[in-house]
């Protein structure tokens, strides 16, 4: 293989990751590592060096879109940021100590819990009672709906700040944007709507990246040759998904996020284990 | 308290922000797109060797080291360029949020909004 074919081949992976990354929350690096290591044979810290790039790529790109239409929730997101930023830093530092068998398997198990709580949805609560720390810390809102603008209330929000610490360790250590906790943490324990969810998610993880990235830049992991088409083509599919998820109904998007996660989890488990990465 | 502007409203900050995310993407894949060409042009019929983790030589991991690379119109200086271009949007994205957070005079949000700054600049300048 040359590297022009595998750049053409990069591309069109990455543009799957990107549709998909911007329709789930999850970033295109949940698809980009496994892409990477299992298809192309690269080496993982590589692949975490692309993927980072590739979760920045997908989040600013379908979050141009996703802000101006009032999907995602500004506040929300700067407020989890500031535990998933600290968590990705400590993420980051430890990464070189742990091995990648023991990650993968980390990774593949974290995305099967995810899998059950993703399809076991809490019931909708539309006029639940106001948390007080969600009203003063003004994260309640509303986002665009086929029936016109719906509004919506927050809750257990140190629950979800804690999670997100989780969720920004896992990013930093595995250079995914970790965006599968972070939709749950949201949608399960602070009870916000799926596509404000995902889209917040996908807001945040960007900035997530943003922080691991530096510190893999510097240490040799950002590979031009490879983080090049990715980039390229996770932009164009996060903005084609941007598109999508305006028209999704909730319970496909849903469904969408269980199935790409469960591929991966056992992927990347049955990798863990019998020593393939 | 009321100063000489109008504070900016949430929506006019998610306009600007959209915007900026639009803007700032663009231009990374632009240069990202000159540096491309120029790679594959040079090295295009080359045979991959990613199996092995060798770490990339000293003047694509620094900013002072790409931007010299980038200078010299070398492909991969110039990919690595807008990757840190593209590094950057987010951090520009936080930065707007601050200054709206301010025009609004929301103490709590300007301080979460510094917080996750003071993170990130560490992360970038402060651990190497």
């Amino acid at each position: 293989m040359t590297i022009a074919l595998l750049t053409l081949l990069l591309w069109v992976g990455a543009l799957g990751a990107g549709m998909l990354g911007a329709l789930t929350g999850l970033g295109g690096g949940v698809v980009i590592v496994p892409l990477l290591t299992l298809v192309f044979h690269v080496d993982i810290h590589y692949a975490i060096g692309a993927s980072l790039v590739s979760v920045i790529a997908t989040s600013s790109g379908a979050a141009a879109a996703f802000v101006r239409e009032g999907y995602s929730n500004i506040r929300i997101g700067m407020f989890l940021e500031v535990a998933t930023t600290v968590g990705a830093l400590a993420g980051a530092f430890v990464a070189p100590w742990v091995s990648p068998s023991a990650t993968a398997v980390v990774f593949g198990l974290v995305l099967l819990h995810s899998v059950y709580t993703s399809t076991h949805p809490p019931e909708a609560t539309p006029d639940a009672p106001q948390d007080p720390l969600a009203t003063r810390l003004r994260m309640n809102g509303s986002y665009p709906s086929a029936e016109g603008p719906r509004s919506y209330n927050v809750r257990g929000v140190p629950g979800g700040a804690a999670l997100m610490f989780v969720a920004g360790a896992l990013s930093g250590l595995l250079g995914i944007g970790s965006g599968a906790v972070k939709v749950l943490a949201m949608d399960q324990v602070m009870r916000i709507p799926f596509k404000v969810s995902t889209t917040t998610s996908n807001f945040m993880i960007g900035v997530t990246a943003a922080a691991s990235a530096g510190v893999y830049l510097g240490r040799g992991y950002v590979d031009p040759g490879l983080a090049m088409p990715v980039m390229l083509g996770v932009l164009i599919g996060s903005m084609v998904g941007a598109r999508v998820l305006a028209r999704a109904r909730t319970h496909v998007l849903r469904t969408v996020f269980a199935v790409v996660i469960l591929v991966l989890a056992v992927e990347m488990i049955f990798n863990g284990l019998t020593g393939r990465i | 308290m009321r100063g000489p502007r109008p504070p900016v409203t949430d929506e006019q900050m998610e306009q600007l922000i959209g915007g900026l995310l639009r803007a700032g993407v663009l231009l990374a894949s632009a240069v990202v797109a000159v540096g491309a060409a120029i790679y594959l042009a040079r090295h295009g019929a080359e045979a991959p060797r990613y199996g092995t983790f060798r770490g990339e030589p000293d003047d694509l991991r620094h900013l002072s080291g790409i931007l010299r690379s980038a200078t010299a119109l070398h492909g991969r200086g110039l990919i690595q360029l807008g990757l840190v271009l593209l590094i950057a949007t987010p951090i520009a994205r936080v930065s707007l949020a601050l200054y709206g957070f301010a025009r609004q005079r929301d103490r709590t949000y300007v301080a979460v909004t510094l917080c996750v700054l003071g993170v990130l600049a560490y992360s970038l300048f402060g651990s190497h």
